[in-house]
């Protein structure tokens, strides 16, 4: 399908955006890459009167690494970040997880941010995020703010952005030294995941986060468990999730591979 | 700052397969609705129009786009190549083209106009392909006649000829 009538227009400043935003509020998207929110549009689940075109920005393409963090700005494309050549020694979970995210002609275009403002339950930036414990920077004309991704995701493709903010950029907390591993069962590489799993240890044991099971990527934390007592967290946590049954695979299939992918990653992690 | 009204028309120019291109778009049109009906270039196809099939694929500076998800507003003054840029000349197929008709790479043909922008971006930057790689690659694209092995194939085999192509060129 076609998508319905709109303005478009083409923000030569951060300001225009968030002048944009205000005034149009709920009836305005921000247009990054597209490659969620171009779809949505196609098929009518979206219908703003105004789209409001960010990827002329330079100040937004930044990708900056800090002491502790990366902030990623709202511009820089899954390609630009995969190709940013300390990707895999500061955020190895992103690099492990970005070639999940898409196809190769997606991820040109496709950017990080808007990846989280789609806010779909079995994406893999959003679970990257939550595993990582990372935040959103939240800016409208009135105010900045950051939210932390547990508090940001609100449920299926809802966030707690409101309507005049912009999604300006993400940061994400470079844990040195941290063993992180990935995984994820879709019916074809690309597509949507039935589930997907990120484990990274931590300080005090193991993190576990899993996506397209509930309706946000969701996180836990547990000492560092084996054996019997690591399947009993785990089978609590896969049921916990809510699975449903859908097109793609029964409920007991996905707490199955929440179970055993998480035994196998937690694993891997703690080796 | 540039605001289009939504129910007007719109100068959109453009570079296509390196010729100055110029029409009109409301924002909504896509570019490949703007391709195709605007600008008469009817080799980019037009499948799901949602992004899955990979039909529409072309390069939009230098980035594999697909033109169903991206609006002609978008690409004001941008350089684009699809798939009637790849032949050297009206009468003659390129190296990718030349080995998917040996390869019988494609049948009813809906999908290869896409796959060709894929693979002739991919391989002027990776030169030396793996299986593996062109399968990652493909995996953007639906194609329901071939079962992707003589793809697979016509990929490969033109990568190849293009890496002794070039070490001739460098030898001469």
């Amino acid at each position: 399908m076609k998508p319905p009538a709109f303005d478009y227009l083409r923000a030569e400043t951060v300001g225009d955006v968030l002048e944009g935003l205000a005034q149009q509020g709920g009836d305005a998207r921000v247009l990054a890459g597209g490659q969620s929110l171009m779809a949505m549009l196609n098929m009518r689940l979206a219908k703003p009167k105004l789209l409001i075109d960010i990827m002329r920005l330079e100040e937004l393409r930044k990708i900056d690494r800090k002491a502790d963090a990366v902030v990623i700005g709202a511009g820089v494309r899954q390609a630009d970040l995969l190709a940013w050549p300390e990707l895999a020694e500061a955020l190895p979970l992103v690099a492990l997880a970005l070639p999940w995210v898409g196809h190769m002609q997606t991820r040109s275009r496709g950017t990080i941010c808007g990846s989280l403002a789609h806010a779909d339950p079995s994406a893999e930036m959003p679970l990257a995020l939550v595993a990582l414990g990372g935040e959103v920077l939240l800016r409208s004309a009135k105010r900045r703010r950051r939210v932390a991704a547990q508090d940001f995701f609100a449920g299926m493709m809802l966030t707690a952005r409101s309507d005049d903010e912009l999604i300006e950029g993400i940061s994400l907390p470079v844990i040195q030294g941290s063993r992180v591993a990935f995984r994820e069962v879709a019916r074809r590489h690309g597509d949507f995941a039935i589930v997907a799993c990120a484990a990274m240890k931590t300080a005090t044991g193991v993190r576990l986060a899993v996506g397209g099971v509930a309706d946000v990527p969701t996180a836990r934390d547990w000492p560092p468990l084996q054996g019997g007592a690591l399947d009993d967290v785990l089978n609590a946590f896969a049921y916990e999730l809510g699975a449903r049954d859908d097109v793609h695979a029964t409920a007991r299939y996905r707490r199955d591979l929440v179970r055993m992918i998480g035994r196998d990653l937690i694993g891997e992690v703690l080796q | 700052m540039t605001r289009l009204k939504a129910d007007a028309r719109h100068s959109v120019r453009l570079t296509l397969n390196g010729k100055p291109v110029q029409s009109e778009a409301e924002p909504r049109m896509l570019l490949s609705d703007f391709l195709r009906h605007q600008i008469g270039a009817t080799g980019t196809h037009v499948g799901c129009e949602h992004g899955v099939c990979g039909a529409c694929t072309i390069v939009v500076d230098g980035m594999l786009t697909r033109s169903c998800l991206t609006l002609a507003a978008q690409v004001d003054g941008c350089e684009i190549q699809t798939v009637e840029g790849l032949a050297p000349s009206a009468d003659r197929l390129g190296v990718l083209q030349q080995a998917f008709r040996r390869n019988h790479a494609l049948q009813c043909g809906f999908c290869t106009a896409g796959i060709l922008m894929s693979l002739d971006h991919y391989l002027a930057r990776n030169p030396a392909p793996t299986e593996a790689e062109i399968r990652d690659l493909l995996s953007g694209h639906l194609c329901r006649c071939t079962g992707y092995t003589p793809i697979i194939q016509a990929a490969l085999e033109a990568a190849a000829q293009l890496a002794s192509s070039k070490k001739e060129t460098s030898d001469a």
